[in-house]
């Protein structure tokens, strides 16, 4: 379902990803780990198709994103890092536009809304505005907003990111439910979800991917926790 | 084309969702309705609203980029250009459907003033058409003010810079064509320069239509000066929407 050759990103002389090449099918939930500025945002959001790529090119359900973006972000479902909305629209007001933008309408856009506010656990905020949200609502609102679609490609940039951890569990029961019939990528920096939700990582640093593997077989490979996995690797392999 | 509604939607109903709007039309009802009388309406004993249009643009050059630069600068600010720029709309449908909704508040705000036409028909006999046409000319003036606030807004996050700066590209533009400017650039430039210079300028172009006259001239200065800057809004959206 995604398949991206040699995609790469420069801001000015900075290289923000450096040749990154993989691919995920449905059923996995791959996880993307890296230090802050490693490029898995970058990454992410060329995939979502906001940023052009420099170089490279890759494809979602069969969509490229450089020649079809359109495509690329109808099948696609993506929370940006800090669950973007509009502030000054209430919850339903902006369900109600996301799902206009998505031609969801009448009898199909009541079911869909149903069901996502029951899936995010969002009911009791549903005629709030989004600005008297707490930060935990807010992103559950931004997943909302990628669910509602039933999208077969799920891309998540830091889904738990300030989550307390009853929600950060709740979410990560979300997308446990869900990668079966999809193919998710998300963006975290909490080694213990990588553990219970994804069953393949690619540890990025520096633009450039350093591990393609799956957490067990990290575990088993170097005797040690996944947060020595990576610190190891994420360290020794600073200078290549 | 699903896109484009979705957004017009959206940003119309988002005016009036906030304080935002109300604001605005209060103020620029106020010294739309007010400079008209400081004028002297009642002294020249004339049945028409040219002391009105005449007092538009300047009105326009302040009014109009404080609509505007909100437009992308805000998005841009508080990152919801990435939820926005991420769903299956593409920049172009987005830019106009947003163009397109600060335009139409601009002309509610144009029907808002409706009370002055209505109190000159009861007190007299106007030219109906040049009341018509003079309209005609303002929404278009409006909207043309809007591209270029709206190109500011996408170049800068910063909405004070963006509002500056469109004030000054849009007074340039209405000034250009002030007998005054006018004169003194013959002192130093050919007349056939000069004579350039008056048709870039919005207040050749409104004059005439204030005056009842509506030709394709005018029009189309409008249409193409809308075209351009949205479409200049458009390239550097596409630039610079990530950073």
């Amino acid at each position: 379902m995604i398949e991206v050759q040699n995609l790469r990103r420069c801001f000015g002389p900075v290289v923000a990803v450096d040749d990154i090449s993989f691919t995920a099918g449905k059923g996995d939930v791959l996880g993307f780990l890296g230090p802050n500025g490693a490029g898995k945002s970058t990454a992410m959001k060329m995939l979502a198709c906001f940023l052009s790529p420099d170089g490279g090119t890759a494809s979602i359900c069969g969509h490229d994103i450089i020649t079809d973006p359109v495509g690329v972000r109808r099948c696609l479902g993506y929370l940006a890092e800090n669950a973007p909305a509009y502030h000054e629209m209430t919850v339903a007001g902006f369900l109600g536009f996301v799902c206009d933008a998505r031609q969801i309408k009448g009898a199909a856009r009541k079911q869909v809304v149903e069901r996502i506010l029951s899936m995010c656990s969002i009911e009791s905020v549903y005629h709030q505005t989004i600005e008297t949200l707490s930060k935990g609502y807010r992103r559950r609102v931004g997943l909302a907003q990628a669910l509602i679609h039933d999208p077969q490609v799920l891309i998540l940039d830091e889904p738990t990111d300030g989550l307390d951890p009853n929600q950060k569990h709740e979410v990560r029961q979300l997308i446990n439910r869900m990668a079966q019939e999809k193919c998710i990528i998300i963006s975290t920096h909490i080694l213990e979800e990588v553990e219970q939700v994804c069953n393949r990582t690619i540890i990025i640093a520096r633009g450039k991917i350093l591990v393609d593997s799956t957490p067990a077989k990290l575990s088993e490979e170097h005797g040690c926790s996944l947060n020595e996995v990576f610190r190891k690797i994420t360290t020794t392999r600073k200078s290549a | 084309m699903q896109g484009f509604w979705a957004v017009l939607k959206r940003e119309l109903k988002g005016y009036f969702a906030t304080p935002v709007a109300y604001v605005f039309l209060v103020i620029f009802l106020f010294f739309a309705g007010y400079l008209p009388f400081r004028d002297g309406f009642f002294e020249i004993r004339q049945a028409d609203l040219r002391l009105f249009f005449t007092n538009l643009p300047l009105l326009f050059v302040f009014m109009v980029p404080s609509a505007a630069m909100r437009l992308w600068a805000e998005e841009r600010k508080s990152g919801s250009i990435e939820l926005l720029l991420t769903l299956p709309i593409t920049v172009p449908q987005a830019v106009l459907g947003k163009f397109f909704a600060a335009w139409a508040f601009l002309g509610i705000a144009l029907l808002l003033t409706f009370p002055l036409p209505a109190v000159v028909v009861y007190l007299g006999d106007p030219d109906m058409g040049q009341i018509v046409t003079g309209y005609l000319g303002s929404f278009l003036m409006a909207g043309g003010f809007l591209a270029i606030g709206s190109f500011f807004s996408a170049l800068t996050k910063n909405q004070v810079i963006s509002f500056t700066l469109s004030v000054v590209a849009c007074a340039v533009l209405v000034f250009a064509g002030n007998p005054t400017t006018l004169n003194y650039l013959a002192e130093s430039i050919s007349p056939s320069i000069v004579g350039v210079v008056e048709t870039m300028s919005f207040q050749t172009h409104f004059e005439s239509m204030m005056r009842g006259v509506v030709e394709f001239k005018d029009v189309a200065y409008f249409g193409i000066l809308i075209a351009a800057w949205v479409y200049a809004c458009t390239l550097i959206l596409e630039e610079r929407k990530a950073n």
